[in-house]
């Protein structure tokens, strides 16, 4: 496999005239074309800020950036609009958590996907409306001709979810990119689109980035997890060897505060304390404050993201 | 009288500190010409559930169950069209009962949004010591009060009574809203979806303090959450919803090891696995929930159920005991017509 996206260095800072906050602070992988990456963090950890710097959805005039992100080989931190405009749907595309505010309400879905397929191809008014039912059939929406003249209103949660995700395939991404996409959804159909997500990232060989909060969705869709804290990722596994033998002791008290099966009784094992304020670059390991095994060495220099073996590295000094 | 007692128990511990019978709430929709009410959403249909001394009784459904519905109108937030409620042997808002502002000293309410349910003009203290103080504690005592209710909640109170919700976190935050929930010392709390917006290890500290708190002060619950591993960790019996009924009802042992209804076994399995090696590979049910207005004749689940027959849409199954639990499912149901049934 090769890697189509590769992270260096990326540090992603929002001014505002009265607060500076450091969302990502130096965050670097690669992903491999058919791969899926799950980045799995708490609020506030650079997440999300991560996920779409990689679309530079933030609003330029207040965010600073550093580092790069390279899409095979074309710099996207440098893109010119022009060049983003076509990459953005085209070659990256982005399903988020809340379908109905990602549709604009006064379209059809029919209408906004056929548009997105003749802004990037060129087609017809007729051919492109074509393709919106394909699409639609082939994120199994039931009766997709007559979904196309639904507005987003008139569709269930589900529903609306399946029918972003046909957005977002509509002009044959190489890259996706899930943002929560199953959060604000119901037990019963979270595992449903989970299941379509998975099926049609391998039928199209897509590389997947999916950010979520919670360990099991992860577990469900991901080859590789990164952990992320305080805008930094504190360790990078194999989705296996992350359940089994998570390094870092922040992934270790996620993965052992999450409740699951067969914990009744027990008292959980919880994280002291609350995530950092971002305001400032802390000069140690930003979780050393929270952390049980905290030594002097933790605070004087930030830990490096050390490979301890292939493919699993963490960013802990106790780790070896 | 002094209401700020702890309340003493009356009807001994077999008798049920809550009980509503037959609870029915509608909500009409305006719509068509003029605003008329052309629909009903049947948010709870005559629901009828109790709740023991002592235990934790967990609700789970899905977005849309009445879940939500079932709380407030526990607490008499939402006037029930229909039904009865009886708080440990005293009818409530009836003659010779007790009335909805004595129900809500004994039965308090934590709300999922913890910013929302505070006051942000009031400091933390103010907050505390607001429903103390209407209910005529002394200024001096109520303070004595928030400084207690701090430390129980594991705030510190010279660092936080003074300050205001937007200086807190989340997690700080709901801690606040459980110690007012706690300062008229109630007997009952109601927690919906409580923990739901806070970060898993977040989530762990809160749910360890629940534990110690209702220890410490015999409280019981009533734990309603969308997410079902939080609601087996805390839950002694379970009350599965779907569009407004009850669909089945148990000890969490029966409900989780060996659930009856076609969807609590649908919602069990549609949990992510924990462990990538034994992934979900086939969704258990198709499908969005339906839109509670106008819900399905018959069983509301069987335009979803993989076993729907006949009968299912023309008879409402009854909730039945079934081994351990009630399930209100035709196929549990002996010589209801079901295929799948035991004969009369």
């Amino acid at each position: 496999m090769t890697n189509m996206l590769q992270v260096r260095d990326l540090h992603v800072t929002f001014v505002t005239p009265d607060r500076t906050v450091h969302a990502v602070n130096g965050v670097s992988f690669d992903l491999a074309r058919g791969e899926t990456l799950g980045i799995l963090g708490e609020s506030g950890s650079g997440k999300s800020v991560t996920l779409r710097s990689i679309l530079r959805l933030h609003p330029e005039h207040r965010t600073r950036w550093s580092g790069s992100i390279k899409l095979e080989g074309d710099e996207i931190l440098d893109m010119a609009p022009r060049a983003l405009s076509d990459l953005r749907g085209q070659r990256v595309s982005m399903i988020f958590q809340e379908p109905a505010t990602a549709f604009d309400p006064v379209f059809t879905i029919g209408q906004q996907i056929a548009e997105t397929v003749r802004r990037h191809t060129g087609k017809s008014e007729t051919e492109s409306m074509k393709r919106a039912k394909d699409l639609l059939e082939m994120v199994r929406i039931p009766s997709p001709a007559q979904r196309l003249k639904a507005y987003p209103h008139e569709m269930s949660g589900g529903m609306r979810q399946r029918a972003m995700i046909a957005l977002a395939l509509s002009c044959n991404p190489t890259l996706l990119l899930a943002d929560e996409p199953t959060t604000a959804l119901d037990a019963t159909v979270q595992i449903q689109v989970l299941l379509l997500i998975r099926e049609l990232q391998r039928e199209f060989n897509l590389g997947v980035i999916f950010v979520t909060h919670d360990i099991g969705v992860a577990v469900e869709v991901s080859d590789r997890i990164g952990v992320m804290y305080a805008g930094k990722l504190v360790e990078m596994a194999p989705v296996e060897r992350m359940v089994d033998a998570p390094q870092h002791p922040y992934s270790r008290g996620l993965l052992a505060s999450t409740v699951h099966d067969g914990m009744r009784g027990q008292r959980l094992e919880s994280i002291p304390g609350a995530p950092p304020d971002l305001a400032e670059v802390p000069s140690g390991c930003s979780f050393a404050p929270r952390c049980k095994f905290v030594r002097p060495d933790c605070t004087t220099a930030v830990p490096a993201l050390r490979d301890i073996e292939a493919a699993h590295a963490v960013r802990c000094v106790l780790a070896a | 009288m002094d209401t700020l007692l702890p309340i003493q128990d009356r009807g001994g511990p077999a008798q049920p500190l809550l009980l509503a019978t037959g609870l029915r709430k509608h909500f009409p929709v305006a719509g068509g010409l003029f605003g008329r009410t052309t629909k009903v959403v049947r948010a709870v249909d005559d629901l009828s559930l109790s709740v023991a001394k002592g235990e934790t009784l967990g609700v789970v459904g899905e977005s849309g169950c009445g879940k939500s519905t079932v709380a407030r109108l526990l607490i008499r937030l939402l006037k029930p069209d229909k039904g009865t409620m009886v708080l440990d042997g005293d009818p409530v808002d009836e003659p010779h009962g007790i009335t909805v502002n004595e129900l809500r000293r004994q039965v308090q309410m934590v709300f999922q949004d913890s910013y929302a349910s505070l006051n942000p003009r009031l400091t933390i203290a103010e907050t505390l010591a607001f429903a103390p103080r209407a209910h005529g504690l002394p200024a001096a005592e109520a303070r004595e009060r928030v400084r207690d209710l701090l430390s129980k909640v594991g705030l510190d109170p010279a660092n936080y009574a003074t300050r205001y919700p937007h200086e807190l976190s989340g997690g700080q935050r709901q801690r606040v809203n459980i110690a007012r929930a706690l300062a008229l010392r109630p007997r009952l709390i109601i927690l919906d979806e409580a923990v739901s917006a806070l970060d898993k290890s977040v989530e762990a500290q809160v749910l360890n303090m629940l534990v110690d708190l209702k220890t410490e002060l015999d409280l019981t619950y009533v734990f309603i959450s969308h997410d079902l591993n939080v609601v087996q960790y805390l839950s002694d019996r379970v009350l599965v919803m779907y569009l407004g009924k009850i669909v089945e009802l148990g000890p969490v042992e029966a409900i989780y090891g060996n659930p009856q209804h076609p969807y609590t076994r649908a919602l069990l399995s549609a949990r992510p696995s924990m462990d990538p090696r034994k992934r979900t590979h086939e969704a258990p049910i198709q499908g969005d929930p339906p839109n509670p207005i106008d819900p399905p004749s018959g069983c509301r689940f069987r335009t979803r159920c993989p076993f729907a027959e006949d009968v299912c849409a023309r008879v409402e199954p009854p909730l039945a005991d079934a081994q351990f639990q009630a399930v209100a499912c035709h196929m549990r149901v002996a010589g209801s017509g079901h295929s799948k049934a035991m004969a009369a």
